[in-house]
């Protein structure tokens, strides 16, 4: 997962930023895209039978799997009435030539961060509604990603994915859980009866590159090489800002309140689109 | 030591004023602060940055050659950051061991950094910059990323402009300046931001809480005022040091007539 590392860069990469950056100053990009269009979105849910939610999201060339699962655990001390949420994600060896098997790169573990605070700052899984009994026992949702192929935007691919995991996904009832406590078998949940998953939020993440001083959306693998910054801004479905990772490079000033508005009015383009392609009614 | 004041209120300010936070500031008032640039001997440069009870030191080796050879950069040198806390720096001990939050941040602190160093001036080199937190009470990171500029400086490493960092956020429905430790537990928003202050960038951006684009904008801009004053304390450090190399120790002398 090393970028913009010269030696890495394979002669078809350097071809290609070359391009790039031709391309951008005569205001198109290579694949004909709009500077502010995103790629192909498709998404399929429930795709991995054994866990409670799960997608399967293509941006482009991107793709990313997602799993939800659950487990009994015991709350944090200072939050005895919230369940647990965790959000990790990796980038699987197979995602691309510089992604690399071993311990997660700091890159890795950015994006895991990026995406966990997206997805725990919207508030979009009522942890209320984890517990079984205060101060002692809730569920413990774990939330892993994987980049299969990665073609660029990771981050906004990763957040499609998990919401659209946790829109269609189930949990075990913790009532259920509590009133047959004694009877399940140590930390197997599967004969616990299901319910939907408590969302309360639609979290959207929009990455937006900077390339000859100009913006765009969805950037491509080839073209995050080139950046000259990346800027990654979560919108909650009230339009607040709830997270905000500068990646790479610097803004001016001014800058930054023309990221926040491209990416304000593509987390709706894109909540939308993500409602249509699950099926879901607008709200 | 601590921020100046001597602004005219509006009816707006009055009312934000009212409020008055957990360690008594108010909502646009830094924590006591000081910057001292060459502390340690041993670094090419150094600095510690005070900033309410936060306590940290930055250290800044090289430019060396750099290792291993198969990582050198041809075009530029490569500027190592870690941002690490010490075990005694928190209430509850932290394992010595690298977290994933130190290395997101020591990854963030880099990118901030490698705006401002002239990397290009010293091809197949190394920079190494270390900023160890001896004690953490909110906002580290803009302290540590603030205190590691002036280490560059320091060493004499060649930089378009300082960087420097301060961090706004939102308390019971206030926006407010500097943000504390108890108000990073408790609060809404935090908003960490740093910049290049004369080349007007922003270079460290990062947020988490909930913000409305009308708040946002009034975090950014507190926390723009907020850097700007560290900024004129980054400065008085390092010409203190050029006034007189002699006094290491005893730091610098009070400017305030």
């Amino acid at each position: 997962m090393k970028k913009n590392n010269f030696k890495k860069k394979t002669l078809k990469e350097i071809l290609m930023a070359n391009n790039i950056l031709k391309f951008i100053k005569e205001n198109r990009r290579l694949d004909g895209r709009g500077f502010l269009d995103y790629r192909d979105l498709r998404i399929e849910t429930g795709v991995i039978k054994k866990a409670y939610g799960s997608a399967r999201v293509e941006l482009g060339d991107t793709i990313v799997i997602v799993g939800v699962q659950f487990e009994l655990g015991t709350p944090f001390p200072d939050s005895p009435d919230k369940g647990i949420l965790l959000t990790e994600g990796e980038v699987l060896p197979t995602a691309s030539f510089s992604a690399e098997a071993g311990p997660p790169s700091e890159e890795e573990i950015e994006i895991s961060r990026v995406v966990d605070r997206s997805i725990r700052e919207s508030e979009m899984v009522d942890l209320s509604k984890l517990v079984i009994k205060p101060g002692e026992s809730v569920l413990k949702m774990f939330i892993d990603f994987n980049i299969f192929n990665d073609d660029g935007n990771i981050i906004d691919a990763a957040v499609i994915g998990v919401v659209s995991a946790l829109l269609t996904g189930e949990m075990p009832d913790p009532e259920y859980v509590k009133e047959h406590l004694e009877e399940l078998p140590p930390n197997n949940l599967t004969s616990v009866p299901r319910i939907p998953i408590p969302t309360q939020d639609f979290p959207i993440a929009n990455t937006i590159a900077l390339i000859d001083n100009k913006f765009i959306v969805d950037p491509t693998f080839a073209e995050e090489m080139v950046s000259e910054a990346r800027i990654t801004i979560t919108h909650t479905v009230n339009n607040e800002i709830c997270a905000i990772q500068l990646i790479q490079g610097g803004l001016g000033y001014e800058q930054v309140f023309e990221v926040l508005n491209i990416s304000l009015d593509k987390s709706i383009e894109i909540r939308n689109r993500i409602r249509e392609l699950l099926g879901l009614g607008g709200d | 030591m601590s921020s100046k004041k001597g602004k005219k209120k509006s009816s707006d300010e009055e009312k934000k004023e009212e409020f008055i936070r957990i360690d008594g500031r108010k909502p646009d008032e830094m924590r006591p602060y000081k910057i001292r640039a060459h502390i340690l001997r041993n670094a090419d440069g150094s600095a510690e940055i005070r900033l309410g009870g936060n306590w940290i030191i930055a250290a800044v080796y090289g430019p060396k050659e750099h290792f291993p050879k198969f990582e050198i950069s041809q075009d530029k040198a490569i500027l190592n950051c870690r941002y690490h806390m010490t075990p005694y720096s928190t209430t509850e001990r932290k394992s010595p061991k690298p977290s994933r939050r130190e290395i997101e941040l020591s990854k963030v602190i880099k990118n901030a950094l490698e705006q401002a160093v002239v990397l290009e001036e010293f091809p197949e080199m190394s920079i190494d910059v270390y900023m160890e937190v001896a004690q953490a009470e909110g906002s580290t990171r803009v302290a540590s990323v603030t205190a590691a500029a002036v280490a560059l400086a320091d060493a004499g490493i060649p930089m378009r402009d300082l960087v420097v960092g301060c961090s706004a956020g939102k308390v019971n429905g206030h926006i407010i300046l500097d943000v504390g430790e108890e108000e990073d537990k408790e609060g809404e928003a935090d908003l960490p931001i740093a910049i290049m202050p004369n080349l007007r960038k922003v270079v460290l951006l990062q947020m988490d809480g909930k913000l409305t684009h009308e708040e946002f904008k009034e975090a950014f801009d507190l926390a723009l005022k907020g850097a700007m004053e560290l900024y004129e304390e980054q400065v008085r450090a390092l010409t203190s040091i050029l006034k007189d190399m002699e006094v290491i120790e005893e730091g610098v002398k009070d400017e305030k007539e």
